[in-house]
């Protein structure tokens, strides 16, 4: 088992009052799933994804990831586990706009104390997965959405992560652009990576092999696709 | 693990970012560059100024006493110096009958003549009286002819020794040994001249003639004040020199016990501590307006640093999302103050230097490049890098992830 999570609880206090955003989600993940997270606005997934990708920890409940018990774990420990467990791929992109396509996907490898030599290598040998082995030296203002979005998953593949974590990453393109990703991100499945998708879109969602609906704070559904 | 090559790439990024605002950094850092200039202008200018003057005031014999009426070095109570008892050709003579440690003693009056010799005349020439043993005390040598010998200080000769000035003014080319030169009212034979000593604080030490005292006193007076030389070999002697002669010049005077002195015994360490208290004020008050600068450079730095870290929250959002932990974050943006203080502590080097060899060159002195200026300049403006630098840096390292990743 990759992901075990059991009875995470999110509670935000505003002043005096609290909101349960999560009220009790049981969730296991498998090696090598891909998954779809889908639920309307307000019905926790938002913050489901920043506690699966340890950015947040639950006030409640349980979550292992890949044997580690992260859900009391602190800031730096986290970052070390978004680190080496975690790729993250957002709506935004969220390049960095001074470096070029290289440096960006270098980046989490830095923070890892990679040598530089390799660094380089690996973060080119993840360029060239996404179809980016021609541009790694633009920048992110020289690239398309599509180009820009192909970046931020090789940076969130480069150091091989347990689980790669999309946070609706076709939201901002074309759907020919997005259908693109949706090819990427199945090849990375059939490679073996694991993947959670979080959307509020049916048909990107119908890519993935399994889909977990939310509402109110709480798992839904949780069904296969074919 | 925080290998070489990571502290690499935050200088790197330090770098980028300094690149990215190229003005902006300018601007932040002029504080920390002018704090600088100032300081190392000042500083090598002193320094420049501490080795000539050392430099000179080794030229006086630190195994002397001198015995004069006014003591060195700057007095509030000038007044009570002013109205002292002249030093008189009695006390001499007291200090030469019962003084037994000095290896040498020398009396000096002076008076200013206008030398002459056949039809050329030469003004305002300082005339000294005093024995043979000026020789060892001012450490005078003739280059030809002789030095005054005590028969002709007891027989009161008419003989004179020129300083190389007044021999080169009065005789040119002329052979001066064996003339007669006239000094004021009266002629003398000169028995020799002088080697030449050269300048120290600009003054040449060349421009005198000296003359038995005894003929001295006669010819123009023996009213003078006058200083005495007391000097020893074993310099470790040289407290109880000071300590007999004090006791032989109160008997001479006869000051009652319990009173104080009312002449100096003067000696070159306290020319030397006059001249370090001097410039170790003038330090302090550099240090201080150097400080100032630098703290004002340094609010600017924290400033920018603090816009800089609100305009790139997004960016730490982004670091600490794919893994940099707080001290990671912390250290890039300490790094990037550092350098942008840097740059202004380099230029601030830089233009120091040049600012205190044009100082020091108006005043004809060397300048030298010290390393302590360098580590100096450098280390203050790192310092205030550091310094400034932390709270924001803090900052960042502190943001939340999640909420940095969707500021706008």
């Amino acid at each position: 088992m990759l992901i075990e999570v059991k009875n995470l609880k999110k509670i935000y206090k505003l002043g005096d009052i609290e909101v349960p955003a999560l009220r009790g989600i049981e969730l296991t993940v498998e090696k090598n799933e891909y998954i779809s997270i889908m639920g309307p606005s307000g019905s926790g997934k938002s913050t489901l994804m920043n506690i699966l990708g340890c950015l947040d920890v639950p006030t409640e409940g349980i979550y292992v990831l890949n044997d580690q018990d992260v859900s009391k774990m602190m800031d730096d420990q986290l970052a070390e586990i978004r680190n080496k467990q975690i790729g993250f791929v957002f709506q935004t992109f969220n390049l960095l706009p001074r470096a070029d396509a290289l440096h960006n996907v270098e980046l989490p490898l830095i923070y890892s104390g990679i040598p530089r030599a390799m660094r380089r290598k690996m973060a080119q040998d993840a360029l060239e997965k996404v179809g980016l082995g021609d541009r790694i030296h633009h920048k992110p203002n020289e690239l398309s959405g599509g180009e820009r979005q192909r970046v931020a998953i090789a940076r969130a593949l480069v150091n091989n992560p347990a689980i790669i974590l999309a946070d609706e990453p076709t939201g901002n393109l074309d759907s020919n652009t997005g259908e693109e990703i949706m090819e990427i991100f199945q090849q990375l499945n059939d490679a073996g990576n694991t993947l959670v998708l979080i959307t509020h879109e049916e048909y990107i969602a119908n890519h993935s092999h399994r889909i977990i609906r939310l509402l109110d704070g709480l798992v839904q559904s949780d069904d296969r696709t074919n | 693990m925080y290998t070489f090559s990571i502290l690499v790439e935050y200088l790197f990024m330090a770098w980028t970012a300094l690149k990215t605002h190229k003005l902006r950094s300018i601007l932040t850092t002029l504080g920390i560059f002018l704090g600088v200039t100032t300081i190392i202008t000042i500083f090598t200018t002193i320094q420049g100024i501490n080795e000539y003057v050392l430099g000179e005031l080794s030229n006086i014999s630190s195994s002397s006493i001198y015995v004069q009426k006014w003591p060195w070095g700057f007095h509030d109570d000038w007044w009570k110096f002013r109205n002292r008892k002249e030093i008189t050709y009695k006390e001499y003579e007291a200090l030469t009958e019962f003084a037994t440690i000095p290896d040498y003693i020398s009396p000096l009056v002076f008076s200013f003549k206008t030398a002459k010799y056949r039809t050329v005349a030469y003004e305002q020439v300082p005339v000294i009286g005093t024995n043979e043993q000026y020789k060892d005390t001012d450490n005078v040598n003739p280059a030809v002819g002789r030095f005054l010998t005590e028969l002709d200080v007891q027989r009161n000769h008419k003989v004179c020794v020129l300083g190389d000035d007044v021999a080169k003014n009065l005789f040119k080319d002329e052979v001066p040994l064996g003339k007669r030169v006239k000094l004021g009212t009266d002629k003398y034979r000169v028995i020799g001249v002088l080697e030449k000593r050269g300048k120290i604080f600009g003054q040449s030490m060349d421009n005198f003639v000296v003359v038995p005292i005894g003929t001295f006193r006669r010819v123009y007076g023996g009213h003078r004040g006058m200083r005495i030389t007391l000097m020893i070999d074993d310099i470790s002697k040289l407290d109880d020199m000071k300590e007999e002669a004090r006791g032989i010049l109160r008997r001479a005077r006869k000051i009652s016990p319990g009173d104080e002195d009312d002449f100096a015994l003067n000696q070159q360490d306290q020319l030397t501590d006059m001249y370090k208290t001097l410039t170790g004020t003038l330090f302090a008050i550099v240090f201080v307006i150097g400080a100032i600068s630098l703290i004002v450079g340094g609010i600017g730095i924290m400033n920018i640093m603090l816009v800089s870290v609100t305009e790139r929250t997004r960016e730490i959002g982004i670091r600490k999302a794919i893994g940099a932990k707080r001290r990671s974050i912390l250290i890039q943006f300490i790094f990037e103050s550092v350098a942008i203080a840097s740059v202004g502590g380099i230029l601030g080097i830089i233009f120091g230097f040049l600012g205190g060899s044009i100082v020091l060159s108006q005043m004809n002195l060397a300048t030298g490049v010290s390393l302590t200026s360098i580590l100096i300049g450098y280390g203050f403006s790192t310092f205030v890098g550091v310094v400034a630098g932390f709270y924001p840096a803090w900052k960042a390292a502190r943001m939340n992830p999640i909420d940095s990743l969707h500021y706008e």
